[in-house]
């Protein structure tokens, strides 16, 4: 008895989740295809009675949101361009430290470490007025260097890398030292090729930071040319005098669907990487 | 290591410091001022911040075990049925993480609205009642904790998952040889294995929901109404970046932050740590 109650109360748990889960995914999708006045009818239209591109077409080209040039093309081309440069800077800094922190003997090594694990800890947010202040003097607000430059080192990343690579054996290393190979084939040609999994899962997270952050693009952008897609597309609400939610809609599939596509291709990286910084830590 | 170490000294170790430095001055255009503790000061006697404090900590509250536990609940459903099943659900749950919190704000705003929300037609159709769900001091807190809740549990899923298969089947198997029926062997065998991966969820959410920020800037007017859904992230943003601008306080807001921060994880682990 006892059996099939906990059966009945675990699947109905699981089906509430997974519908608070993905619900608000399908209402933002179908509701991109919805005018306004299909999306303000009651009863809702669960599905789109007449699908329009309109929303999109408002999105996508020039002077019916600001006299700029297509703005959603150009918030797509910043957030790209930033994520980019954040998961390749990422990953080149992550591997070299984690390498470091991991084989390198040296003093102060588990201090920086642990400045390091600190670091990761703590909320960003608590460093946001000296780095705005920073950016500032550096005269870089509204440019890609200050969109990208707090992101050129992860903390999280180098933690992963020095995890990962403290599990390859030291035999190998000191081999290839003795077949004559200078540091940085050992790195290239032995290390990095073992490490491929951790790189692939720090270069998916920092993407996915870079595409997802929203408090520091806010404040470091104030043109709308160079608005990345979260903040153009939260600002489609907060300057149009009337909410138009069908272009809300469509501007947050924007952002949405290529980050989904990045997930489906590399989406082992991202169990894995998960996993890892959780079992080890 | 020096590519790292530049970047990781200059935007990140630099930064924090110079904020809690920053906390203990005046700063203005013309000239910067010790001003010792003055800053905190005011923070005590700031109702705002009081607020602040309290809503944060509601929200911790509210929804660092629900996450917990819908996870842990979730995983413990899922991983029997096979591998299939498993990396369909985790799909299932890390799609909201990926879609990031400001596009599924937008989508909460809507559901939430007053007037034309999917919520408020459900409740209309099948209780008879509409709620300003955001309008409410009473209910924009919870309201804003269950978006929250929505899209938080991917990764925990995805790390209970990962912690379930580490448990070797023997165990099981000889609980369940001993009479101990599925939920006594959860209970006594599951759980207790489970204890560094639960402790690296609460960990993570509490570090994360102490940071709520995007669901009160977009769903909410100024953290309204009358200050319910106001946090601390939040509230150094409104000091520092809207007028009048002033940051030494914003970086007194969050020296707090960090104390609380740390004061919290400290508890934490010496609750569930080994």
């Amino acid at each position: 008895m006892a059996n099939r109650w906990t059966f009945w109360i675990a699947w109905t748990l699981l089906g509430v989740a997974a519908i608070m889960a993905l619900a608000p995914l399908y209402w933002m999708i179908s509701g991109s295809f919805k005018l306004q006045q299909d999306a303000m009818q009651m009863p809702p239209e669960w599905f789109p009675k007449h699908p329009t591109l309109e929303n999109y077409r408002k999105l996508f080209t020039a002077g019916d949101l600001w006299s700029g040039h297509r703005p959603a093309l150009r918030w797509l081309a910043n957030s790209l361009i930033v994520a980019l440069c954040i998961s390749i800077s990422a990953v080149t800094t992550s591997a070299l430290a984690g390498y470091a922190l991991a084989k390198k003997r040296f003093r102060g090594r588990l201090f920086v470490f642990w400045a390091v694990v600190t670091t990761m800890m703590l909320p960003r947010q608590v460093a946001l007025m000296p780095l705005y202040l920073l950016i500032v003097q550096l005269d870089w607000v509204d440019s890609y260097a200050g969109l990208i430059a707090p992101y050129l080192c992860f903390p999280f990343g180098i933690f992963l890398m020095r995890q990962f690579m403290e599990q390859i054996p030291d035999e190998l290393i000191s081999a290839a030292r003795i077949d004559g190979a200078t540091e940085w084939h050992v790195f290239w040609y032995i290390v990095l090729p073992m490490a491929k999994p951790a790189l692939g899962a720090v270069a998916i997270f920092s993407f996915m930071g870079a595409w997802n952050e929203y408090l520091w693009q806010l404040i470091v952008t104030n043109r709308p040319e160079m608005y990345t897609l979260p903040v153009g597309v939260s600002k489609l609400v907060s300057t149009l005098t009337s909410f138009d939610l069908g272009l809300a809609m469509a501007g947050a599939t924007v952002a949405f669907l290529p980050m989904l596509a990045v997930f489906v291709m590399f989406q082992r990286y991202f169990v894995k990487g998960i996993s890892v910084g959780a079992l080890k830590g | 290591m020096l590519p790292a170490a530049v970047p990781f000294v200059v935007f990140v170790l630099w930064p924090l410091l110079h904020g809690l430095a920053m906390s203990f001055f005046d700063i203005r255009l013309a000239e910067t001022e010790f001003i010792g503790l003055d800053n905190y000061r005011n923070l005590a006697a700031d109702e705002s911040f009081r607020y602040a404090i309290w809503n944060t900590c509601c929200f911790v509250v509210l929804v660092v075990p629900v996450v917990w536990l819908v996870s842990l609940g979730i995983a413990a459903v899922v991983f029997p049925l096979g591998r299939s099943a498993q990396s369909f659900f985790r799909f299932a749950f890390y799609v909201p993480v990926i879609a990031g919190s400001v596009c599924l704000a937008m989508v909460w705003m809507w559901i939430l609205d007053d007037h034309h929300g999917l919520l408020n037609y459900l409740c209309n159709s099948l209780l008879g009642v509409n709620i300003d769900w955001l309008g409410r001091t009473d209910t924009a807190l919870p309201s804003l904790a269950v978006v929250v809740i929505s899209w938080s549990l991917g990764q925990p899923i995805i790390i209970f998952l990962a912690a379930l298969s580490g448990i070797p089947p023997e165990l099981h198997e000889a609980a369940a040889i001993d009479g101990a029926g599925p939920l006594r062997r959860f209970w006594y065998v599951t759980l207790p294995l489970l204890r560094s991966a639960s402790l690296f969820v609460f960990v993570t959410q509490t570090l994360g929901v102490f940071q709520v920020f995007v669901v009160v800037l977009l769903l909410t007017v100024n953290g309204g109404p009358a200050h319910a859904t106001r946090t601390v992230v939040y509230g150094m943003y409104e000091t520092a970046f809207t007028p009048p601008y002033d940051f030494d306080y914003a970086a007194a807001q969050g020296t707090l932050l960090l104390v609380l921060l740390s004061m919290v994880a400290v508890v934490q682990f010496r609750w569930l740590g080994r």
